[in-house]
């Protein structure tokens, strides 16, 4: 799948959800988000922790992309990095739409 | 050398070396029931806080079984307070509504469920128990009520292997969100009955194409992983993810290893009971003994992989060579290779003679433990 075609495939208005059995957690130690799950850990990368720590359930993607342009107003391509984590994490089965 | 060690974040909790089940493959020491004075609840509630403040996040209750300890609420409530992510390894004997249920209340994160095959006959002449089969099917079922994520664990051998359809289904019936088929590792009781456990090249073959379609079928249901015995490979296993790297066990009796197994090396390892975690961690001389690569020697030490596979396991290297710096002879560069080759040829012929499966019991560890 290109970049461009993952992108598409996501329309803004969907809400994204962690699924069950996964926990989202900062970690001070690692200095970083982590998502634990059945006997696995993922380190997120600060971009991945940002994006997936805003994700609450209510928000939906365009909301998760408007919030963090917000909070990083000097960071460029944030609704390009959401687009791409929600595609990914879809795939990896870490969150849902609803 | 404080500085390059990473922080432990796997801790491995063994709470007790007690089972109510014999599989002839159990990876405890084959001595287990020499080894007594277990930690207390204090002592295990000091090891938890003592693992999180290092960095600790995932914590595995394991064993024997680890419902044997009474306390197990109380540890799984602590571990939760601490923001582990906890996970109870069971045979699901001594296992009932009512625990689930406690041990839901108490923050357990989820529980991994083993069953010794699909049929009720082979799962309880493997278990060495007749009430094993039925209790295991009850308890998957009660796992899943309290909306645990369905974890099963399928320990594969020359026995069961062949059944590897009709253990992938109950794992469907049974809604199983992720299954692990691991073939046994050859380590303790597994090692001592290896001649007798190990499947030939033609079974893996079948096992692997049959889980492989399963995977295809049912991708977003269930998640297969399938772990191939390591006799089978060239290169050994990247172990542990290096000696001292990440995992931290803690035996029954409190002895701290780098991993399960270690306690068999001529290696004084410290204990909990005397010795603060964190000096154990980044201090002790057993955990500094295999990190990084100055304890290497050939074919290792000039080895371009060494970085992938940390010339593999320490224990097998000192169980099947006599000497725990050698390469892991899985790997095709060790001069002891041939002692995996020969192991494998043999399971190639399914009459060969071997020796009858050993029971993992009390009675059987006291005999093995005079020898």
């Amino acid at each position: 799948m290109t970049q461009l075609e993952a992108i598409s495939t996501i329309e803004q208005g969907i809400v994204p959800v962690l699924n069950k059995h996964f926990r989202l957690q900062w970690e001070p130690v690692q200095d970083s988000f982590v998502l634990l799950y059945p006997e696995g850990m993922v380190k997120l990368n600060a971009s991945a922790g940002e994006i997936l720590s805003a994700c609450d359930g209510k928000k939906s993607v365009s909301d998760i992309s408007d919030f963090l342009e917000k909070k990083y107003p000097d960071a460029e391509g944030i609704s390009a990095d959401v687009n791409d984590f929600f595609s990914a994490a879809k795939a990896k089965g870490w969150t849902h739409f609803v | 050398m404080s500085s390059r060690i990473g922080p432990p974040l796997w801790l491995l909790a063994e709470l007790t070396y007690r089972c109510p089940l014999q599989c002839p493959y159990c990876s405890n020491p084959l001595e287990f029931a020499q080894i007594k004075d277990e930690l207390n609840t204090d002592e295990w509630l000091h090891v938890l806080r003592q693992g999180r403040e290092l960095g600790a996040a995932q914590l595995g209750f394991s064993g024997g079984e680890p419902l044997l300890r009474q306390d197990l609420e109380v540890l799984a409530a602590e571990a939760r307070g601490l923001g582990y992510y906890s996970n109870l390894i069971t045979s699901g004997m001594g296992l009932s509504y009512e625990r689930v249920g406690a041990l839901k209340a108490a923050g357990l994160d989820h529980i991994q469920l083993s069953f010794q095959d699909s049929e009720k006959e082979l799962n309880d002449y493997i278990a060495g128990s007749h009430k094993a089969f039925d209790k295991k099917l009850e308890m998957a079922q009660v796992v899943k009520e309290f909306g645990y994520p369905m974890v099963i664990n399928f320990v594969l051998h020359r026995h069961n292997i062949d059944h590897i359809e009709s253990i992938l289904d109950l794992c469907l019936k049974l809604g199983a969100d992720y299954v692990e088929l691991a073939n046994v590792q050859y380590y303790g009781w597994g090692l001592h009955n290896r001649d007798n456990l190990m499947p030939s090249a033609e079974q893996l073959r079948h096992a692997e194409e049959v889980t492989q379609r399963y995977r295809k079928q049912h991708d977003q249901k269930m998640q297969l992983i399938f772990v191939v015995p390591d006799y089978y490979e060239t290169r050994p296993k990247g172990c542990m993810n290096g000696w001292g790297s990440v995992f931290l066990t803690v035996a029954p009796d409190g002895l701290a290893l780098p991993c399960h197994s270690a306690r068999d090396l001529p290696i004084a390892f410290p204990n909990v009971k005397t010795t603060p975690l964190k000096d154990i961690w980044y201090g002790s001389d057993g955990f500094n003994r295999y990190r990084g690569d100055d304890w290497m020697i050939e074919p290792c030490r000039s080895c371009p992989e060494k970085e992938q596979d940390f010339g593999g396991c320490r224990c097998q290297a000192y169980l099947l060579t006599g000497s725990a710096e050698n390469a892991d002879p899985v790997c095709d560069k060790s001069p002891h290779h041939h002692v995996i080759q020969t192991a494998v040829a043999q399971a190639q012929y399914r009459d060969a003679e071997v020796q009858p499966l050993l029971f993992r019991n009390t009675k059987n560890s006291h005999q093995m433990a005079k020898r």
